[in-house]
């Protein structure tokens, strides 16, 4: 059994430098001059900013062709990988920071995936749309699988396997020996306040080892 | 396949090209001690070059070449209009090395057999053609050969070093036999060293060339023939490993040869050990064409090259204590039906350089053609390649605002 999780105050500033929300939140998170690993890493724009914004170094992983190019033209060092193909490669250099934004769901080796990210860090950083928002339940009620901003899937198209409730994912924390230091809930990009295991529709923690 | 030339292109013959251009030569006279503990006095490098070099000097590209390419990366010959340059369509004005942008440099490496001093060029010991009595050569060796041209060019420092295969092997050596002279390496399908499968292939090819009787020991020259044979043979097993089994199969199939007495298309065999299929045909005209314009002894000596080198043997197989001296930013990239140079090659160069931490992208192409996939015209490959050179194009102008900034500093009182 857990408890609900208490209520952090949204960390300020990050808004204004075009960030996707939850971006912005991981930004605010991670101290300047940290040498972060971005995993699907997507267009590299965290990595970017924290760049420019935060001298931060690091390197993004990411196996779409596209977003290779878009990493590529905006400065950021990108390893064509597939992060469940694992994360060998990474255990040498010494990250402060390894990210992974809204692609937990996606994964195959979920479990594997997380550890290896606490393996290979100091700290980690997840962000992930929690399928425990009260629309999602007023769907199944309705009879239908929930389709929604951060899940615009139909059932047959879906790219995401592994859905959690912000309880779920928690639980999955704590099983895999990770404290978790940090979160926050977001609704449709602005903080929520109240009820964030029903009220939001992303979560972003930050964890450690033991 | 080919990519639509993006720029308009003035003088020159083709759109894109580089136009016309003419090999120059270079002569050194003081001694190269080599990895070998030998030495070469008095040598010449053939070498090409495309673009204008700027003001301070810091637009210069080098271009390192593989087993059977040379000094000839871009345009043509005046007096040879079909000669294109090997990697014409990476090179030129528009394209994704910009001569626009970049002064680029071909240049044929010691031991080869296309003007640069080699096993066909007069010993000054006998006067009589090298065979094999040149040295056995080496990455490294050719690397430091490569930076005394850059020296007489007055190239203090590369905005980039690149190569493929063996040429990327090159571009490797050169960050860290020489740190502070390259900004950035760029490494197209290569690997840290040969495996036991790619030497034994090499061995193969050396055999098929030593044991064919026209190669007198490499004395051939004096006896007026080739080892035609053997060369043909050694092409032959070169080729198949530098092509996939889907595009092989794709490309061939199991078609049959129409011979010229086939008054229609054969549906079966002949029976004989004549050419048969198309692949047959097809690897016994590569065969024949190449031995009937490279060196026997530059093929022994370059594959010789490519076995030895391994820039972690003297780290006690530590590859990321022999990149350590590394300075430059990477850019690696591999294809993923190569299975000459696999990727998990190149991963094995990425994980060298994430554990010393330098910038490093890595690429993987996923791409049919197998290891020849890095001279062809793959639209992510050449995406890839465009905005990593814009990406030193950006650099390269940032340096020079900065540099002029700094004059301007300095002569203020």
């Amino acid at each position: 059994m857990t408890t609900q999780p208490p209520t952090l105050a949204h960390p300020a500033g990050g808004q204004a430098n075009g960030l996707r929300p939850d971006l912005a939140l991981i930004a605010d998170w991670i101290a300047p001059g940290s040498q972060v690993l971005d995993l699907g890493c997507g267009d590299g724009a965290l990595l970017a900013h924290l760049q420019a914004a935060k001298r931060c170094r690091g390197y993004g992983v990411e196996i779409n062709d596209a977003q290779v190019l878009a990493c590529l033209r905006a400065g950021v060092d990108v390893i064509q990988q597939d992060i469940e193909a694992g994360l060998g490669m990474f255990h040498a250099p010494s990250f402060d920071v390894v990210v992974l934004s809204m692609a937990i769901q996606m994964t195959h080796q979920t479990e594997r995936v997380l550890r290896e990210m606490s393996e290979v860090g100091r700290e980690g950083i997840v962000s992930l749309p929690n399928f425990g928002h009260w629309t999602h339940a007023w769907s199944l009620l309705r009879g239908r699988m929930p389709v929604s901003r951060e899940l615009p899937y139909e059932w047959y198209d879906t790219p995401n396997l592994h859905m959690s409730t912000v309880r779920d994912f928690e639980d999955f924390l704590r099983r895999l020996g990770l404290t978790i230091t940090g979160r926050a809930f977001l609704r449709d990009g602005e903080p929520v306040g109240w009820l964030p295991a029903l009220r939001s529709t992303q979560a972003i923690y930050r964890f450690r080892r033991g | 396949m080919n990519q639509p030339v993006q720029n308009p292109v003035r003088s020159t013959p083709a759109p894109g090209s580089v136009g016309i251009v003419v090999p120059q030569r270079m002569r050194f006279d003081e001694p190269l001690a080599l990895r070998s503990g030998a030495s070469i006095a008095g040598y010449e490098l053939v070498y090409e070059s495309y673009g204008t070099l700027n003001a301070d000097r810091s637009n210069a590209v080098l271009i390192c070449h593989a087993l059977n390419a040379g000094h000839h990366v871009a345009g043509v010959y005046a007096d040879a209009p079909d000669d294109t340059g090997w990697w014409d369509n990476m090179v030129g004005p528009g394209k994704p090395v910009d001569t626009d942008r970049f002064f680029v440099i071909g240049v044929n490496n010691l031991g080869s057999c296309f003007g640069s001093t080699g096993p066909m060029s007069p010993n000054p010991a006998t006067g009589k053609p090298y065979g094999p009595d040149f040295p056995v050569v080496t990455v490294e060796d050719w690397v430091h050969a490569q930076a005394r041209l850059a020296d007489r060019l007055g190239i203090e420092r590369f905005a980039a070093v690149m190569g493929g295969s063996l040429g990327g092997m090159q571009a490797l050596a050169w960050s860290t036999l020489y740190p502070a002279r390259i900004a950035h390496c760029v490494a197209v399908a290569t690997a840290p060293k040969l495996s036991a499968q790619n030497i034994a292939f090499n061995e193969v090819a050396r055999r098929a060339i030593i044991t064919d009787p026209d190669f007198h020991g490499g004395r051939f020259y004096e006896h007026g023939v080739v080892p035609a044979r053997g060369l043909q043979v050694a092409r032959m097993i070169g080729h198949i490993t530098y092509l996939s089994d889907d595009v092989m199969a794709e490309k061939f199939g199991r078609a049959l040869r129409r011979h010229v007495t086939d008054t229609v298309l054969r549906n079966d065999y002949r029976f004989t050990f004549d050419v048969e299929f198309e692949i047959e045909s097809y690897l016994r005209y590569q065969g024949e064409k190449f031995s009937g314009y490279f060196d026997a002894n530059t093929y022994l000596l370059i594959t010789r090259a490519l076995d030895y080198f391994d820039p972690a043997l003297p780290c006690g197989g530590d590859l990321a204590r022999a990149l350590a001296p590394a300075q430059a930013d990477f850019l690696l990239v591999s294809f993923t039906t190569d299975w000459r140079f696999a990727p998990e090659r190149s991963r094995e160069i990425v994980e060298a350089l994430l554990a010393n931490e330098r910038r490093v992208t890595y690429a993987e192409i996923d791409a049919p053609h197998g290891h020849d996939a890095f001279l062809l015209d793959d639209p992510q490959y050449m995406a890839v390649m465009r905005a990593w050179f814009e990406r030193i194009d950006a650099r390269v102008r940032a340096g020079a605002r900065s540099a002029a900034a700094g004059s301007v500093g300095r002569r203020a009182p």
